[in-house]
């Protein structure tokens, strides 16, 4: 398996799929790296021995049949997974820009400054869509009207949500619908400025509509954030990432560009669940 | 009917069955509910009796027929001896005081026959209970707001978090009577004491600060009633605080973390605010069992007479938490038990009773009021 993360590395990234042409050229350097990582829930281990690595302006899009331990991997690199109470890291590390992330020193605070997180379920917070947008900006102590202001505006256009509440930022973040809370989401993690984006099944509580609106944001967001989507719909995989990973009982059985994932993929298991024998 | 033949009687009248002799099973089902439901109306029935005694009896102590309708003496004065006697073939009941006055403004010295308690009105009751239950109130919510967020965000499950969950569960099934010998133990014999001057029995010197301390206590004081109270009412306290800060969903709090929030700022900005109409919901509670206990405010802070006002005659402000105050149900206690019964007497205890009722039910109204208000400014 290690051989196959090398393998990537090497080569591939220069000449990628799809929407690379507005891409600067020449490799991008990657930006996230989980070497030999093994996670704990308590005596269960939930993940064995992951190798890889996300570069920078790609979406890498994580696949695998429920339980598979993709959503634990993600919530390990913005230490989410801190929470819940019996988690343990069994060996390994986990490096975004060089740095162990699970360093005691490590400020998670920062960390997850730098590496924002979109749910499964939208969860904009019982606030006005105003106030949803600078919360992070509001809790480092940024009170200054014409910054606030700035930055709601810049980032419910990047999250392309502007146009629809730009007369109404006073109502309720929960008045918006389903798709409109979980860009809301999006512009909210957008404020704080990340490098990274992290997305745990962003579309799964959405319609068609608004699961291709949140598509067309991913697509528009790569040029500046490095995005990591974990997802049950592999045509949304297909559509949106650059990389896939495929993951099975803990363990990455493949990762490469998504093209070569989904026409020619080199383990069995990833063929079967990809055309739909299982999972 | 046997479940044969109902059934044969089906086959040849499909809609035969469905009006046949109701089953065994039929009028098991109907008696039962038949018994859940005398039960609840039983209930029901014993409640009407004991408000519309308290407010048929109560009310005519507490209105009147004649302008201005409310008996503004009974809620404004403090409890006097009531005069009862003859003058110019009426018969006339006056308070102490007005009886002096009416001796005086006449010249005479009327013989009459004395009823003590019986006069006068419940004025410093009223504002006893109320200090009481402010202080306990604003006692118990500091700590029980502490330390339900302690127990539901930050303390980690295991042995020492069940011991302490089931030392609160304890707490919640003492007798309130224990509470009252707690306190008066604890804080009316053995209170700390801060001073910047020595006084008798201090042991400790804050060297070299001029402060002075000893457990000399706090005698039958305000402050010690609301200690004792607050202690009683802590375990309703955390247990609704923590139901209502487990109510939030989990996501606010995931979402604020991934923005880069401290977990004191996630609870701060994103839990708390949600929880507070919960707690203040479940404090309603905790405002009437304070208002409302006799036991514990009988040995700590309760005087069952006294003639100034709390903010009377206060040599220094601190004086104002270290006096004993007259409080509703002690009142209502020592017009019922410790005085000989008579038709006066019963006026003060119905006229107090009813009093009683109507502040703590408007206490509980207006939390209410407050929770609606601000459940309507936080939804999801």
């Amino acid at each position: 398996m290690s051989l196959l993360t090398h393998n990537l590395t090497a080569k591939t990234s220069q000449q990628t799929t799809q929407s690379m042409a507005s891409k600067p050229s020449g490799p991008s350097r990657p930006l996230i790296r989980v070497s030999d990582f093994d996670f704990f829930y308590g005596e269960k281990q939930a993940l064995f021995d992951i190798n890889m690595e996300m570069r920078e302006n790609e979406v890498t899009a994580f696949i695998g049949p429920s339980g598979c331990g993709k959503s634990t991997l993600l919530r390990c690199i913005n230490r989410m997974n801190d929470l819940v109470e019996v988690a343990r890291i069994g060996r390994g590390k986990i490096e975004v820009n060089d740095a162990d992330i699970y360093d005691p020193r490590v400020d998670t605070i920062e960390l997850r400054k730098r590496v924002g997180m979109v749910f499964q379920k939208s969860n904009p917070f019982p606030k006005s869509i105003y106030e949803n947008v600078i919360y992070g900006l509001r809790i480092q102590g940024i009170n200054k009207k014409s910054v606030l202001d700035e930055t709601v505006e810049r980032c419910l256009k990047g999250a392309a949500l502007w146009e629809e509440v730009r007369d109404r930022l006073d109502t309720s973040g929960m008045s918006l619908s389903g798709g409109q809370q979980q860009r809301l989401c999006i512009a909210r993690a957008l404020a704080v400025e990340p490098d990274i984006l992290l997305m745990d099944e962003p579309c799964s509580a959405l319609d068609p509509v608004a699961t291709a609106k949140v598509e067309e944001l991913i697509h528009s967001l790569k040029d500046h954030y490095t995005i990591v989507i974990v997802t049950h719909n592999m045509q949304q995989a297909a559509r949106v990432s650059d990389k896939t990973a495929f993951f099975y009982l803990g363990k990455l059985i493949e990762m490469g560009k998504t093209d070569e994932i989904f026409m020619s993929p080199k383990n069995e298991q990833t063929e079967a669940y990809i055309s739909g024998r299982f999972g | 009917m046997s479940q044969k033949s109902n059934l044969k009687k089906l086959k040849r009248n499909p809609s035969a069955g469905f009006h046949a002799k109701p089953t065994r099973a039929k009028s098991t089902e109907r008696a039962i509910s038949w018994m859940f439901r005398l039960g609840t109306y039983f209930i029901l029935l014993c409640a009407s009796v004991i408000f519309l005694t308290i407010i048929y009896k109560g009310s005519q102590t507490v209105f009147q027929a004649s302008f201005p309708f409310v008996n503004i003496e009974f809620l404004t004065e403090a409890p006097q001896t009531l005069h009862v006697f003859e003058y110019e073939g009426e018969q006339m009941e006056l308070s102490d005081s007005n009886f002096r006055v009416f001796e005086e403004e006449r010249g005479v010295e009327i013989d009459s026959t004395t009823y003590a308690y019986s006069g006068g009105g419940i004025w410093p009751c009223i504002v006893g209970t109320v200090l009481l239950v402010i202080g306990a109130m604003t006692i118990a919510l500091t700590l029980g707001v502490l330390s339900a967020i302690f127990l539901s965000e930050y303390s980690k499950p295991g042995k020492t978090l069940n011991a302490i969950r089931l030392s609160i569960l304890n707490l919640a099934g003492v007798p309130s009577v224990v509470f009252g010998i707690f306190g008066l133990g604890f804080f009316v014999l053995a209170g700390p004491i801060f001073s910047f001057s020595p006084f008798e029995g201090y042991d400790i010197r804050f060297w070299p600060l001029p402060i002075y301390f000893g457990f000399v206590g706090w005698n039958v004081s305000l402050i010690a009633g609301c200690f004792t109270l607050a202690f009683m009412v802590l375990p309703i306290v955390i247990s609704a605080s923590e139901e209502s800060l487990r109510a939030i969903p989990q996501g606010l709090r995931e979402a604020s973390l991934a923005l880069g929030a401290s977990k004191w700022t996630a609870i701060r900005t994103n839990v708390l605010p949600y929880a507070m109409p919960g707690i203040l919901t479940s404090s309603i509670i905790g405002v009437a069992r304070v208002a409302g206990e006799t036991a514990p405010i009988m040995f700590t802070a309760a005087y069952a007479m006294r003639d100034q006002l709390p903010w009377q005659g206060l040599e220094k402000w601190s004086d104002f938490f270290f006096q004993g105050v007259m409080a509703l149900p002690y009142h209502i206690y020592v017009v019922s038990a410790k005085i000989p019964q008579n038709e006066y007497t019963e006026r003060m205890q119905y006229g107090t009773a009813f009093v009683f009722l109507v502040i703590v039910a408007g206490i509980a109204l207006s939390s209410i009021l407050l929770r609606i208000r601000m459940r309507k400014k936080y939804r999801w």
